[in-house]
């Protein structure tokens, strides 16, 4: 079946407008696009990590979201979607849902939720199997509390923990590759993806993650205006500049199988991703250069290792 | 029909899982009540029930899987003791303020440090105010016929709580007592299907659970779940009253033995009942009036009913298992004085520590704490409130 944008535009919202999102928020976006992957008849349960998008999505007595919901705590989406998973299981085989009715279950996380405070309750579902899909929204750091630095946030990023100062040039270390880890738990499905000018690729890995049974895990960059600091209409300029500079590449391991979704016919240099935004405003300034050109090498260095993998 | 064996109190506690046959199982080992997840284990391996057990990573996981899997619609529960409830406390919270009527069968053991594998109350108690019932038990046999009532009660139209069966590590959960089990039918006619009225799972009805919740709504949620917590108190009576009838055995909030006549009443919690029972009666045979007062339910806390049994006892020895570190006494002391206080009964109420982390308590010391209380209110005998049984060194 080929694959039309505004065909798939025009299927209805199963995150309604009205909610209290951020205007230029990639969460958002990417939410409503993973949704379209499901295909219509398909009923959802929808588990979200505590963060921004549960507090502005799901705020007593409004909910923007057309299918069930449920919200537990931080650190524990993953351990919580496998206790609705395996109800489902139950209530299934002792015939307490109709046959011909199908449930499909996509908790989201964001990075604090997801690479750090709920990693271990992540790892576990993973590792169990249960027949789910785990969105991780990447903004790159603990927006919900202000911007403080997570294992997610890159580099030479100016947060509210790790600020940049007389001695400091902003975190120290480079971020977690959550999408390896996962990976490397040999789940079916894990993909990382972005929003792209056409939706084609979130939309092809969502419906893949969401109709492959098992655990499947997507990591989607999804860039926050308040902590990047960028302008609120330049989100998809942001995205594209992430994938053709090669800081996050489009990838995907099917069953083992480890597929490189986008090569850029030519590889930009970092300082036009990190340019468009604030928190690396710092990097540009003179005495600094060095510091770009280790950003530049640890991308290179991870570009390189992502190809190997890719290698036929 | 009944049917006689000797079982652990883990075991009894497995069989009766078996029979309710629920939903949903998360579990992680600790013990001492690791045995629990095992023998499900082994009942599922081999068809004899058809829970879908889920062998999570940690308790946090197992008490979060439980609150997902009860409001995915499943009948859920999970297993427990110690450090494991600690770890879970967070998700305690939330499955009582979610409304969640899911049961935790928790085999108390004593918090760290230093570790300690063995029995007191320090973890159930300091769950406390998470927002569950607790019903705690003296033997195997109750254990048992508590947890049979559990989901009648967390059920319940009135209740939609969380309910946690406590019993004593190892001197309940590990020793071997005879045990008169029902029969499965019975047991399933008595806990009844699940059908509840708002789930994740039913179709054409979507629900959302877990909202942010700001000023203006917050504290109405809150004081629903206190009534619901009042409320409880009447269906955990209505329900130990239906057992009993159906099965002859159990009490509603709290055992009485020989306290009609008693000058003086021990107030105890747990397998320390029985020894206590047993010092009743040497003491009785020597002419001293003492009696038990075995609390079955501390959450919700009966303080009227318990001001009512102790009016017009003339000293009452209040026995702690866990330490409040508050300075003066534990939470048994400190609210039991408090609905004394309040329904305006003065007697005598000396609060003793006992039994932390396994420490062995005896006849001997129930003696003790007896003619220490008869020696305070007919001496006048000064006395220390807040003090421990049976330490290595002499308490000064």
């Amino acid at each position: 079946m080929g694959y039309s944008l505004k065909e798939i535009m025009n299927k209805p919202e199963r995150l309604t407008p009205g909610h209290r999102m951020c205007a230029g928020c990639g969460a958002t976006i990417g939410v409503r696009a993973v949704l379209r992957a499901l295909h219509e008849n398909d009923r959802a349960v929808i588990g979200n990590a505590t963060g921004c998008l549960e507090v502005s999505s799901y705020t007593y007595p409004y909910t923007a979201w057309e299918d069930s919901y449920i919200h537990n705590a931080f650190e524990n989406a993953g351990a919580t979607l496998s206790g609705v998973e395996t109800a489902y299981k139950a209530l299934k085989k002792r015939g307490r849902i109709p046959e011909d009715v199908n449930y499909k279950f996509i908790t989201f996380g964001g990075d604090g939720g997801t690479y750090d405070i709920g990693f271990q309750s992540l790892s576990g579902a993973m590792e169990r199997g249960h027949d789910m899909v785990y969105v991780c929204y990447d903004n790159g750091a603990y927006m919900n509390t202000g911007i403080q630095r997570s294992s997610a946030t890159p580099r030479f990023a100016d947060t509210t923990t790790t600020p940049v100062g007389k001695g400091s040039v902003g975190k120290m270390q480079s971020r977690k590759d959550l999408a390896s880890i996962i990976a490397e738990h040999n789940v079916p499905y894990v993909a990382q993806t972005t929003f792209t000018k056409d939706f084609r690729d979130i939309h092809r890995k969502s419906e893949k993650a969401i109709y492959t049974e098992g655990a499947c895990f997507l990591n989607m960059l999804a860039p926050c205006p308040r902590g990047w600091r960028y302008e609120m209409s330049d989100i998809m300029k942001i995205c594209q500049l992430a994938i053709d500079t090669c800081y996050w590449p489009l990838f995907e391991v099917d069953h083992g199988t480890w597929t490189l979704s986008y090569e850029p016919k030519k590889k930009l240099p970092i300082e036009d991703f990190l340019r468009e935004q604030g928190r690396f405003k710092h990097l540009f300034k003179p005495g600094n250069e060095d510091l770009i050109v280790q950003f530049q090498e640890e991308v290179d260095r991870r570009w390189e290792d992502l190809l190997y993998r890719c290698a036929k | 029909m009944s049917v006689k064996d000797r079982m652990s109190g883990n075991e009894a506690v497995a069989y009766a899982i078996k029979q309710v046959n629920p939903d949903v199982m998360p579990a992680f080992p600790i013990t001492p009540s690791t045995e629990i997840p095992q023998l499900v284990s082994n009942y599922i391996a081999n068809n004899e029930m058809d829970t879908e057990f889920i062998p999570v990573e940690s308790e946090h996981s197992s008490m979060s899987a439980t609150i997902g899997a009860e409001a995915a619609g499943a009948r859920s529960l999970t297993a427990t003791s110690s450090c494991g409830l600690a770890l879970m406390w967070e998700e305690l919270l939330l499955a009582a303020s979610n409304r969640m009527p899911c049961v935790l069968t928790l085999v108390n053991r004593t918090l760290s440090g230093p570790i300690n594998i063995n029995c007191d109350h320090s973890d159930a108690m300091g769950a406390r105010d998470t927002g569950w019932i607790q019903i705690f038990a003296e033997s195997n046999q109750e254990a048992y016929d508590n947890f049979i009532q559990a989901y009648p009660i967390a059920e319940d139209k009135r209740v939609h709580l969380p309910v946690m069966i406590c019993q004593d590590g190892f001197i309940t959960s590990h020793a071997v007592q005879n045990i008169v089990l029902n029969e499965d039918e019975e047991v399933q006619d008595f806990v009844g299907e699940y059908h509840p009225e708002e789930f994740l799972l039913n179709d054409g009805n979507p629900i959302a659970i877990g909202p942010y919740s700001i000023s203006s709504y917050a504290m109405e949620a809150r004081k629903a779940q206190e009534m619901a917590m009042e409320n409880s108190k009447e269906v955990i009576i209505e329900v130990a009253r239906r057992y009993k009838e159906k099965f002859g055995r159990g009490f509603e909030l709290f055992e009485e033995y020989k306290t009609e006549d008693a000058d003086y009443i021990m107030v105890i919690m747990g397998s320390a009942a029985g020894t206590a029972k047993q010092a009743v009666d040497d003491l009785r045979e020597k002419g001293m009036k003492v009696g038990v007062l075995k609390l079955r339910v501390f959450r919700p806390f009966p303080a009227e009913e318990l001001a009512e049994a102790l009016k017009n006892a003339k000293g009452i020895a209040i026995m702690e298992r866990t330490e409040s570190y508050n300075g003066h006494g534990g939470p048994l002391c400190s609210e039991l004085r408090a609905a004394l206080y309040e329904h305006k009964v003065y007697t005598e109420a000396v609060c003793y520590t006992y039994g932390l982390a396994g420490r062995d308590f005896t006849v001997e010391h129930v003696y003790d704490i007896f003619n220490e209380v008869n020696d305070i209110v007919v001496n006048g005998k000064e006395y220390k409130q807040h003090r421990y049984i049976n330490l290595r060194t002499k308490e000064v």
